[in-house]
């Protein structure tokens, strides 16, 4: 048999960047305290306004930063309904999933079938780029690197800083946070907003480094895995990044399956990332004593942030 | 009725400003409404630096109120606030802070999962290097007798431990007012003298503490000067040392302080037994129980004391059914129910007053009727999975008028009712399954002075009808007042059961603390 | 921060309750108005043919009750299960299964079975979404893991089930390679209402399958009204940790909501295949699981109100799919509005328990006491 493990992780990384990018996100948020559903519909809308501005004629850095934006302006409005007007946070999330995923369809119909004229590509590091089983991690994309700066700026911030701190009390106890006299709402707007524009970028991810082109459903329910990831990692930044690779991974097993000459349903294959999501999610959340450990404690429960 | 005094002699020595210029602190006219409920109307209060005050009141009297209003966490309708003489207005607990208020929280403001040197740094608003924060918290905690270790994670401390992390936290901003709300409600006898120790020590140094409680002994032990507050309104400015307890009860509540009925204690068989209970702790933050072990007699009133945090809530669970034991373990009137949930316990004669009122013994949203059906529902209101409302209101309408339960009626939600009229409707509906034993924790907590002889009477009057009542509780006072026996609950094991007249105060206290001889070297004491 | 505070009201406002639906619709239509204005159409023309000309024929209303139906009939489910607080978000997927099994009957025995086949069908299709809906319940109840997350991640397993079948082992043989099953005949349909001789029908596609859902809705408010299981539900859904010192068994409560949710999903299920589809095919994802989580929410989680916002919804629907054709607007307009609403119906929801009132300023140095 002839294989080689090298183009595994290559497609299990670039299944991984993403899903790392939008789970950091939204790990911030919810160290905050608010419980934001609705990224894949954020995702959706940053990859539907990334898409567009390049097909538009603009460049990466100009889609990057629709992106982003659209992003967080789609987490703007989750905000003021959930965390200002306190709404239920599980059902707020989830109508913007439902919001976003209508709108990047109903606006996203004149492009489908469109290819992107200019894309994200590879930077490869010289000599370590083409190290076997490791060179792809050298030879990413600027999300790629993006991604894991952003994990180790991420880590910094939350356990380094008195920001983070701040942010990671609120997401303990509002009501002790207040008292001390800490901004809750401020805080917790902040956090949401990353969140928002990080699922953004990873939304731009999608349309403009790897599908390159776009069609409808784009993410095909990553935002929810990304979701699933942060409950893995145990709110913790590292295992962001171990979890996503392991379901690119599982994404990736497919295609590997079959280069090797294994005949197995696409269907099924297809059905393994939402499988071991499942199983992940069963696994983590058997030792109950630890959950509660990490998770932030006053997670998706709403705060009157006022007399 | 202003009692005027002389100046304070005695203990507080180095009180120098006492008498000339503007008080520290003066409130005039502070008024606070919350929806229909004015929490505060028309207050004033004075203290000057150096003094020792007591606000005192009972519960719900609008003390804690008071105190967000001083520390900047709530706003006033109206009134105004001088500070040395000058008016201020103080929107912010930061701005309270800037100004030289700190407050000690009758509930910790502390975040668990981070250390002590963490939860300081948050509290203080100028950004401080962790370490030179740790140099100071040693120095301080050395000085004022508060032993701390900074780097230690909050989860891991005791009640009384958190309690001088927050003191530490407030002594380090140098204040010139200190508010101690509710402080020794978490403490030791021993810990109180060592806590009145440290108070001292800072009014001598010319900080002004408001002493916040509605302990009255203690208040005559440690303040020059009283304030007493009733349902919201001032109703006089004292000097505690100068008055009887009786007089300060009888200002603080408005009438003569009612007292409980004892009766002969009369012993039965055995109600409720627990052999060599073992309870992993509930949480990150729980304390296991080790090898639980005691007897409850039908007639008799037993009680736990012993400071929260040391296994109560895990013995609580494990007598309620919501964790589950062996079945050996467990025994209520001889049937084994170790092994069994709540609701069956329930049927075999268990009734239950939980810790907390909202959220657990009742549910705010729901009426009285729906929360008389909440654990009352083996009483003949559900038949055949359906429900039968004109005997839940019934059962609720009972409870209403036996207990005196002040509400718009049998379908006002439980959350629209005060703290003490919702506990004698859980009371009430708990009795009124007609149990062989009665479990309460924390029966009192936070509940006016009426409410409170109220049920305290009824709990001996159950046991002088037969059945066997546990009372877990903090309030030492309480305890030595209704119950025939006492055991002590620290570190999640068990002290040797005492006749309440065996014992007193001290040795609980110091029982408190763990200073109590193993249970397999004494023979449980018989009957 | 803005000039305005919210205060909390001392109780409950009544007359909030009702309201909030009512100004989510108004405001939900109002920015719509705007959304078409923004397109380049004319809003008032653009509103007629999304919410009037849709149910302005008979056709027209019997294709809005046809739509209503399955939403209702999940939404009842969904309704019970989300006073509960568990977040059945599967019921799209416990939809697929219910026509999964349905189809399975269907195709293998509809020859054999006669006049018993469609009955059976309705049978495994409650079976069928109520088995799904137990891999839910199994991680949640016994293994803990979240079930939003859970029920959707199955959701998408089913959509991959039915392609699987619709590709594979069902295909209809003389289909020419499409993804569909053969087409049920008339043991395995549900009865058109017009073969009733009911004219003012005829020519409609409403079938029998709506009297499944007119039952099931006093059903749904008896039992969550009346029953001792929905009362206890329900507190498991307002105070967990109230219905454990209860003595209500979390685990229960859980099974007991998916079961519901997966039993009405499924059945909706069977109505569509048995119904309008008439087969099983790869097309048929029509999204009613989720809408039907707008649907409760809508109704305030109250089994009566469930049926009025299945009806709005359903129109939701059809005024998209009508301008589409009308006026060439993509059909996923129907999802914005549909999103949109469920976003105004929570963001109003704060005025229940709260009053919006103008910040006093915020530097005052003294108010004189009102003496």
């Amino acid at each position: 048999m002839n294989f080689s493990v090298t183009p595994l992780v290559a497609s299990a990384l670039a299944a991984a960047i993403p899903l790392v990018i939008a789970a950091l996100g939204e790990l911030v948020t919810e160290r905050s305290g608010v419980l934001n559903l609705g990224l894949e519909g954020l995702m959706l809308m940053g990859a539907l306004a990334s898409f567009v501005a390049v097909a538009h004629g603009g460049g990466l850095a100009v889609s990057l930063l629709c992106g982003v934006l659209a992003g967080v302006a789609g987490a703007l409005v989750f905000a003021v309904i959930a965390i200002t007007l306190q709404g239920n946070q599980v059902a707020t999330g989830l109508s913007l999933t439902i919001l976003g995923t209508g709108v990047s369809a109903f606006a996203g119909r004149q492009y489908v079938g469109f290819r992107a004229p200019t894309a994200f590509s590879d930077w490869p590091i010289p000599v370590l780029g083409k190290l076997p089983i490791v060179g792809p991690f050298f030879s990413m994309n600027a999300l790629g690197y993006f991604a894991v700066v952003a994990l180790f700026l991420i880590s910094a911030f939350l356990y380094r800083t008195r920001s983070g701190l701040e942010l990671r009390s609120v997401g303990e106890s509002p009501s002790v946070a207040r008292s001390l006299g800490l901004h809750v709402t401020r805080t917790r707007y902040l956090a949401t907003l990353f969140g928002g524009g990080m699922a953004g970028l990873a939304g731009c991810y999608y349309a403009v480094a790897q599908f390159k082109m776009w069609q409808d459903g784009l993410t095909s329910g990553n935002g929810w895995i990304a979701l699933a990831l942060v409950v893995f990692a145990s709110w913790r930044p590292p295992r962001v990044a171990l979890g996503a690779l392991l379901f690119g991974g599982v994404s990736a097993l497919g295609l590997w399956l079959q280069t090797v000459g294994i005949p197995v349903s696409t269907f099924a294959l297809a059905s393994l990332p939402y499988l071991a999501t499942v199983v992940v999610l069963v696994t983590i959340s058997a030792d109950q004593q630890a959950l509660r450990r990490y998770a932030p404690a006053s997670l998706g429960k709403p705060f009157f942030d006022g007399d | 009725m202003k009692a005027e005094t002389p100046p304070a002699d005695g203990a507080a020595a180095a009180v120098s400003a006492q008498g000339d210029g503007p008080p520290l602190l003066r409130l005039s006219g502070i008024a606070k409404s919350y929806a229909a409920v004015r929490a505060l109307d028309g207050v004033d209060l004075e203290v000057r630096a150096g003094e020792t005050h007591a606000v005192l009141g009972e519960n719900g009297a609008g003390k804690s109120t008071l105190m967000k209003v001083i520390y900047g966490a709530v706003q006033p309708d109206a009134g105004t606030i001088e500070w040395e003489g000058v008016p201020v207005s103080i929107t912010a607990p930061t701005e309270a802070r800037l100004r030289g208020i700190a407050m000690v929280f009758q509930h910790f403001a502390l975040f668990e999962s981070s250390t002590v040197v963490e939860n300081v740094a948050l509290a203080l608003p100028e950004k401080v290097a962790l370490k030179k924060l740790a140099e100071r918290i040693a120095d301080v905690s050395a000085r004022y007798g508060l032993p701390v270790n900074p780097y230690q994670y909050v989860h891991r401390l005791s009640v009384g431990e958190r309690q001088r992390v927050e003191i530490v936290r407030c002594l380090l901003q140098t204040p010139r007012l200190l508010i101690m709300d509710e402080p020794t409600s978490v403490l030791t006898p021993q810990a109180v003298d060592q806590l009145f120790e440290t108070l001292r020590r800072l009014a001598a140094e010319g900080t002004a503490i408001v002493y916040v409680s509605h302990k009255l002994e203690e208040i005559r032990r440690l303040c020059d000067r009283a304030t007493i507050i009733r349902q919201g309104k001032v109703v006089g400015h004292t000097d505690p040392r100068r008055e009887t307890e009786g007089r300060l009860a009888e200002l603080m509540i408005g009438r003569t302080f009612p007292h409980t009925q004892r009766r002969p204690k009369s012993e039965g068989a055995i109600a409720l037994e627990v052999v060599g209970l073992d309870v992993p702790a509930d949480g990150p933050f729980g304390k296991p129980l080790k090898s639980i072990s005691f007897r409850l007699h039908a007639g008799e009133v037993l009680g736990i004391a012993g400071i929260s945090g040391n296994g109560q809530a895990e013995l609580l669970a494990a007598l309620l059914g919501t964790t589950l034991s062996p079945s050996d373990a467990i025994f209520l009137t001889g049937v084994p129910v170790g092994h069994i949930g709540a609701a069956r316990r329930r049927a075999a004669g268990l009734a239950f007053v939980p810790e907390e009122r909202l959220g657990v013994g009742a549910v705010p949203e729901l009426s009285l009727v729906q929360n008389a059906l909440l654990t009352a529902y083996q009483r003949g209101m559900v038949r055949h999975g359906l429900i039968r409302r004109s005997d839940a209101a019934g059962y609720a309408e009972r409870c209403i008028k036996d207990y005196d339960v002040r509400c718009a009626g049998p379908l006002a939600p439980a959350g629209s009712l005060s703290g003490g009229n919702l506990q004698k409707f859980i009371v009430g509906r708990e009795i009124g399954q007609a149990p062989r034993v009665l479990v309460l924790g924390q029966p009192t907590w936070g509940v006016d002075v009426a409410a409170t002889a109220l049920i305290r009477q009824r709990i001996i009057d159950m046991a002088a009808d037969g059945i066997g009542v546990l009372v877990v509780s903090e309030d030492l006072g309480e305890i030595l007042e209704i119950c025939d026996r006492v055991a002590v609950l620290a570190g999640g094991r068990l002290s040797p059961v005492r006749d309440v007249h065996a014992t007193n105060a001290e040795e609980i206290g110091r029982w408190m603390a763990g200073g109590f001889p193993e249970k397999s070297d004494q023979a449980e004491a018989a009957a | 921060m803005m000039g305005f505070e919210l205060k909390r009201r001392a109780a409950p406002s009544r007359l909030m309750k009702v309201l909030c639906p009512v100004q989510a619709i108004a405001l939900t239509i109002l920015i719509g108005l705007g959304i078409f204005a923004a397109l380049g159409q004319d809003p008032l023309r653009a509103f007629y043919h999304f919410f009037i000309a849709p149910v302005s024929t008979a056709n027209g209303v019997s294709e809005l009750l046809l739509k209503a139906s399955p939403l209702c009939l999940i939404g009842l489910g969904l309704a019970i299960s989300y006073r509960a607080n568990v977040w059945n978000i599967g019921a799209e997927g416990q939809m697929y299964l219910g026509g999964i099994f349905a189809t399975g009957i269907a195709i293998h025995f509809q020859q054999s079975w006669g006049a018993a086949t469609l009955p059976a069908m309705v049978i495994a299709g409650a079976v069928g979404g109520m088995l799904w809906a137990s891999l839910t319940a199994v991680c949640r109840a016994q293994l803990h893991a979240n079930e939003i997350l859970v029920s959707l991640m199955l959701t998408y397993v089913a959509n991959l089930l039915i392609k699987y079948l619709v590709f594979g082992p069902w295909q209809d043989p003389n289909a020419n390679n499409f993804p569909l099953t053969v087409n049920f005949d008339d043991n395995a349909l549900f009865p058109l209402l017009a073969s009733f001789g009911w004219d003012w029908l005829e020519g409609t596609r409403l079938n029998v399958s709506i009297f499944i859902t007119l039952v099931a809705i006093p059903l749904a408010w008896f039992f969550a009204e009346r029953t001792f299981p929905g009362f206890q539900l329900m507190v498991g859904g307002l105070a967990p940790a109230a219905a454990r010192y209860a003595g209500y068994s979390d685990k229960r409560a859980v099974w007991i909501a998916m079961l519901i949710g997966g039993a009405a999903a499924g059945l909706a299920g069977v109505s569509e295949v048995a119904g309008p589809i008439g087969q099983l095919n790869d097309r048929w994802a029509p999204q009613y699981g989720f809408t039907a989580i707008i649907v409760a929410t809508l109704a305030r989680l109250h089994p009566l109100g469930v049926p009025l916002a299945a009806l709005l919804m359903a129109l939701l629907y059809l005024g998209g799919e009508t301008v589409q054709i009308e006026l060439q607007l993509p059909q996923a307009i129907s999802f914005v509005f549909q999103g949109l609403l469920l976003m105004f119906l929570l963001g109003s929801e704060v005025l229940v328990h709260y009053r919006i009132r103008r910040t006093r300023t915020a530097a005052r140095a003294s108010v004189p006491a009102a003496v």
